[in-house]
């Protein structure tokens, strides 16, 4: 977000100093008023919170930026979530001598770990895994739906459809996954106890961080001219393609970016929360993870993330005060910043002062 | 350098049995600047759309010794070949700089494209100062004047290093005075490019073409020099209206479908 009042902007030097000067702001809140001002469960609140800013990185250089509307993106975030969960499962596992995960005991058929299950074991494939398998089907899926040039809803539906099959798939596997319960009684975290307070803080530092380099990174793809052309290629694709691009490859780099991005928060999100499952990744929270970045502004990065991180505070507030009232609430705001305000809050004072002042048009130029 | 010459062998195009373009031969030379004429339905349109890739056509379409029919778009535009539409599309939400940066940048390489962009490209400060947009680098495209985009539609061809132009009614709701700057315009940029312009105004025409070419019904009417052309009697039966001295532009000519 600016540090600096509106107002000021024409002030060169201020303006040269904004985004350090926000970088710098955002890192002090994070790290440290945040930490010292929020108790234990607080914070851990705000991790979780955090976790779907990560998610709205990814979504505001996808959707924000390349128009790619990413109503899947739990897709990628489970995967993230499911590849972390099962290594510290069989990491606790290990650490009580059984060979087995708990829910496989209770409901698995043999005693033998499924194939698939045993490269987990090692902790530097498994965190490989959350930021590359996201982005490996990332990439399959999307070099085949942008060649075959599938955009707009059809690519929202497909999203969509995606998540749904992934979550009804994970349910189906009862013995394997954990199925409706998903992976859940998480107790450690690389060696560390998570039921110890001290190192809950430690994951949400790690957390925070996470959030605030792929801020950078993404802010660095935002002004470079990638992210130009990323903005060429959403308002006119078909030019673009004129100049001598593929723009197939110039969505690809974003939807893939996104994936790897929501792929890591869910691989976050399961130290701080304990759990991953199922009704965590379908088609109800892909929606959610895009609404707080339709309702910060998806094209601000700032205003995704205090938008993702807003919603997500309004969700866990209301949904226990109204619980049925929520999803509709939740549908509305949806609606009302994408078809009232797509530029979310961070284009309120944009909006507003273009009621105040017309734009002025500009006089023609001469040819010479 | 001159730009490339095009050549177009039997070239048709059908749209569920209707032939839009029905067996056109078509030279241009090397740095010409030609203009392509022709009634609504002609196949103007079409034409480019299939040199440019937009639609499939069966035929021959060579330019500087390569086929380019079945390319993709972008592969052909990376020949050389750019063109612009009948609506000026732009990137409205990017500066005139940006889009003129981006024109010119289908080669740059993946570090390049993640880098931010510093200082101006030599060959968009060219295209700059030969569309008079200079003073306008740093506004969005989206505020322009509609002849100011189309200037700068035509510069950003300029930048992407195209040796052809096909320009689809580049001066479509100009005003007098934007034509003849836009006429201007296509005459400097034909000393070293091959300029092709669709066009429907005849006073434009004949202010400006080195050579001309009239379509009727898919199909080649007539070519050559604008006295030629204008003294043919099939073009003047089907196109000038059989008038000796015709007056096209009292006559609202709407876009083609």
């Amino acid at each position: 977000m600016t540090t600096t009042t509106p107002s000021v902007t024409s002030v060169p030097l201020l303006e040269r100093f904004r985004v350090p000067g926000g970088f710098v702001l955002g890192a002090v809140l994070l790290l440290g008023v945040a930490p010292l001002a929020l108790s234990d469960f607080r914070l851990s609140l705000l991790a979780k919170y955090l976790c779907y800013a990560i998610v709205a990185v990814g979504v505001s250089l996808a959707w924000g930026r390349g128009g790619l509307m990413v109503l899947g993106q739990g897709v990628f975030f489970g995967l993230g979530g499911y590849a972390m969960a099962m290594h510290l499962k069989l990491a606790d596992a290990a650490a009580t001598g059984e060979t087995l995960p708990d829910f496989m005991q209770l409901y698995g058929t043999g005693d033998a770990l499924p194939w698939w299950w045993k490269p987990f074991a090692n902790p530097a494939f498994a965190l490989a895994m959350t930021v590359l398998l996201p982005m490996a089907v990332a990439a399959v899926l999307g070099f085949f739906v942008f060649q075959r040039r599938v955009k707009g809803a059809y690519f929202a539906i497909l999203s969509q459809a995606l998540a749904a099959a992934l979550s009804i798939w994970l349910i189906g596997q009862q013995a394997t996954t954990g199925g409706t319960n998903g992976l859940t009684d998480i107790q450690g975290f690389f060696g560390y106890d998570l039921n110890d307070p001290v190192n809950q803080r430690m994951v949400y530092f790690i957390i925070a961080a996470v959030l605030l380099v792929l801020m950078a990174i993404a802010r660095q793809l935002f002004v470079s001219r990638y992210g130009e052309l990323l903005i060429a290629v959403r308002d006119s694709e078909e030019r673009v393609r004129f100049l001598g691009y593929n723009p197939a490859n110039v969505k690809l780099v974003a939807y893939v970016v996104a994936a790897g991005m929501a792929g890591l928060a869910g691989a976050l999100f399961v130290p701080a929360v304990g759990i991953i499952s199922p009704a965590l990744i379908g088609i109800v929270p892909s929606i959610g993870f895009v609404i707080g970045a339709a309702v910060g502004g998806r094209a601000s990065l700032v205003g995704a993330v205090l938008g993702a991180i807003a919603v997500a505070w309004a969700q866990s507030t209301l949904s226990d005060a109204f619980p049925a009232a929520w999803t509709y609430l939740q549908g509305l705001l949806f609606v009302v910043a994408v078809g009232f305000l797509p530029g979310g809050l961070a284009s309120l004072g944009v909006v507003l002062r273009k009621r105040r002042t017309r734009t002025t048009p500009i006089p023609t130029g001469e040819t010479a | 350098m001159s730009g490339e010459g095009l050549t177009v062998r039997d070239l048709r195009v059908t749209f569920d049995g209707f032939k839009a373009v029905d067996g056109v031969d078509l030279d241009i030379r090397p740095g010409d600047l030609r203009f392509l004429i022709g009634p609504n339905g002609a196949g103007k349109t079409t034409l480019v759309d299939a040199v440019t890739g937009l639609v499939k056509a069966t035929g021959s379409v060579t330019f500087g010794g390569e086929e380019l029919l079945g390319k993709p778009v972008h592969k052909i535009a990376r020949l050389g070949i750019g063109r612009t539409f009948q609506t000026a599309t732009v990137f409205e939400e990017l500066t005139v700089l940006q889009n003129l940066d981006i024109a010119a940048g289908s080669g740059r390489g993946p570090l390049t494209l993640l880098r931010r962009r510093k200082g101006v490209p030599e060959s968009v400060t060219k295209a700059l100062e030969t569309t008079g947009l200079t003073d306008l680098r740093d506004r969005p495209a989206g505020v322009l004047a509609h002849g100011q985009k189309q200037w700068l539609e035509i510069g950003m061809l300029l930048v992407q290093d195209v040796k052809l132009l096909l320009l689809d009614e580049p001066v479509a709701g100009m005003s007098h005075d934007e034509r003849e700057a836009t006429g201007a315009l296509l005459q400097r940029v034909s000393e070293d490019h091959t300029v092709v312009v669709i066009e429907h105004d005849m006073d434009f025409m004949r202010s400006f073409a080195r050579s001309v070419s009239v379509l009727h019904a898919g199909k080649m009417l007539s070519e050559g020099t604008v006295a030629e052309v204008q003294a043919d009697a099939k073009v003047q039966e089907v196109y000038l209206g059989r008038a000796s001295e015709p007056e096209p532009a009292a006559v609202p000519v709407p876009e083609e479908a």
